[in-house]
């Protein structure tokens, strides 16, 4: 791909590698009636990844993500960027501070009354950018997000995948360093959300910006981000790189979010499944699970055979997440062979014996 | 000289256009206003002010409640301090306007109400002035709804200016009284009533075509 002008904008120099970008000291959030969203919740936020936070929806996600630009005011608690109080910031600074942080839409949220060039020049026009500058940076996000050809159209007449896109150069037109995504996939149809995630990902790699992503979805949260926080109603159950919680879930509400990714036992073997094995022959299924922790880089096909010469792959997959090969596996072993499998050099991070089945699998 | 009854026709034809097209200009100006304040200062609105809000909407309702005819007479003292004297089309402006203000600032506040709120949030995260908030956000959003509630105004106000006879304005609904009524001239009722008829058509067709001009969601 040719550089991109518009990806090669100035990145703030990073003050401190270490020092986190955005950091949540207890933050609570009490409604009117006293519906409490979220309880003393406090993580920080690294710069320059794409962080996730997931949850069912109630579980205070959306609370979280708009105290960081203070859409919502937390009841309490502080939010620090870059260690200032966002909380305490006056009027006019809170405005200056809304044009560093971009913000995209489950529902694109565009004027309807207002072209695609118009939408996304509006923001540098309300502050004051002369009109030749605001149309060249607006041409150059266009570009950036594949729509140029769209730049004097309404947004009724565009896709939701390219509402989405105008959107995202909308969100970018104040060079911004910090994207919050408001469920921004969970109104497009599996192929644009791919694509649409392929260009948040480019964008944060290209421009260095911290991105802030909400969703329901543990999809998207594999597919982009680095680090992921789960809420289960308004507290934080666990946080930390991708592939250690999907590898290792440890909340409840983690491993029900989960669950639509990963390979249960199939309803055909469930029925036919017995608790003894059966007096001769008949098969042991085991069901294997691997972290990523201790094979990081990949399974070997020679281990899985020294369980048994005759074991068969029943069901299930491995998913490389950050680098670390990780899945779940339903193998059977004839049940006479399981007694010497025991003792073998081939380790899953958890190995379970489901049960038996009388006959061949 | 005794006019024609065609010159009747033409004058009060004329009349009627003036009264309505002056107080039309003139509650659509000031009703829009009240609108946008009613809607800025609502609880959860770009600039809560809850007893404002309250004493103007009350103050709206006021003359909401009062029906045309009786406010006509009620502001009597108040239009002769405005504009001299009781009598004529300009004097008629003065209750007509008032009364459709309140009726206009109802309906420009169900549209201006109906924004997305999700469109008013982005602007707000985007570092947007309030002022630029109404101005580039909520006012053209709310554009089509606007001008459909115009439509709307100017017939209630050619409706409504057929009382102002009463106060000696003229305009058609006054030749229809008095002649087609007191005199039983049964034809001149219902010529103007045909004339009326193709006066509203044509400001509800003229009225619909712009909403689609400004209208962009479709």
């Amino acid at each position: 791909m040719p550089p991109n002008p518009a990806l090669s904008a100035p990145v703030a120099p990073d003050p401190e590698p270490a020092a986190p970008h955005i950091t949540f000291e207890a933050i609570r959030k009490v409604y009117p009636g006293g519906v409490q969203a979220l309880h003393a919740v406090s993580f920080s936020i690294p710069r320059g990844g794409v962080f996730g936070i997931i949850g069912r929806s109630g579980a205070g996600k959306s609370t979280l993500l708009r105290s960081i630009n203070m859409l919502e005011r937390p009841s309490g608690g502080r939010v620090l960027i870059d260690g200032t109080d966002v909380g305490a910031l006056d009027e006019e600074a809170l405005m200056r501070l809304r044009r560093r942080i971009g913000m995209i839409f489950q529902h694109f949220n565009l004027l309807s009354a207002k072209t695609v060039r118009e939408n996304v020049g509006l923001p540098l026009k309300v502050a004051g950018v002369p009109a030749a500058e605001v149309r060249r940076r607006v041409d150059e996000l266009l570009d950036l997000v594949g729509i140029a050809d769209k730049a004097d159209v309404y947004p009724t007449k565009l896709s939701g995948g390219q509402k989405q896109r105008v959107g995202i150069a909308r969100a970018l037109v104040h060079r911004p360093d910090i994207l919050l995504c408001d469920e921004a996939t969970s109104a497009l149809d599996p192929e644009t959300t791919h694509a649409i995630l392929g260009l948040l990902r480019d964008i944060n790699a290209a421009l260095g910006l911290t991105i802030v992503l909400i969703t329901h979805d543990m999809a998207v949260i594999r597919a982009i981000c680095d680090e992921v926080l789960v809420l289960d109603q308004g507290h934080a159950v666990e946080r930390g790189p991708v592939w250690k919680v999907f590898g290792a879930p440890k909340g409840e509400a983690t491993r029900a979010l989960l669950r639509p990714l990963q390979h249960g036992l199939p309803d055909d073997l469930a029925r036919r499944l017995q608790p003894e094995p059966p007096r001769h022959g008949g098969h042991a299924i085991l069901a294997l699970r691997f972290t990523g922790e201790t094979h990081p880089e990949g399974l070997s096909l020679a281990s899985l055979l020294s369980l048994a010469p005759d074991a068969k792959l029943l069901h299930g997959g491995i998913d490389r997440i950050q680098g670390h090969a990780q899945g779940d596996l339903l193998v059977a072993v004839p049940a006479a062979a399981l007694r010497s499998a025991a003792g073998r050099s081939f380790s899953p991070d958890s190995i379970k014996v489901l049960g038996y089945v009388a006959d061949d699998v | 000289m005794s006019p024609t009854m065609s010159d009747r026709y033409l004058r009060a034809f004329g009349e009627t256009l003036t009264m309505v097209g002056v107080s039309v200009a003139i509650a659509i100006s000031v009703g829009l206003v009240l609108a946008l304040a009613l809607v800025v200062t609502a609880p959860g609105g770009l600039n809560p002010k809850p007893r404002f809000n309250k004493a103007l909407s009350v103050l709206v309702n006021v003359f909401r409640a009062v029906p045309f005819i009786i406010l006509l007479v009620a502001l009597l003292p108040f239009t002769r301090i405005l504009v001299g004297t009781t009598l004529g089309i300009w004097a008629a402006c003065v209750p007509l306007s008032i009364h459709l203000i309140a009726f206009y600032t109802r309906i420009a506040q169900v549209s201006l109400n109906e924004v997305d709120h999700g469109l008013i949030e982005a602007a707000q995260a985007m570092g947007f002035r309030r002022r630029h908030i109404v101005r580039h956000v909520i006012l053209p959003e709310a554009l089509p709804g606007i001008v459909g509630g115009m439509t709307v105004c100017v017939i209630a106000m050619i409706n409504s200016s057929a009382m102002a006879g009463a106060v000696g304005a003229g305009g058609l609904g006054d030749l229809a009284i008095r002649y087609g009524y007191e005199r039983y001239e049964t034809q001149v009722l219902f010529e103007i009533i045909a004339i009326l008829i193709v006066l509203v058509t044509s400001v509800q067709f003229g009225g619909e075509w712009l909403a689609r001009r400004v209208d962009h969601r479709r």
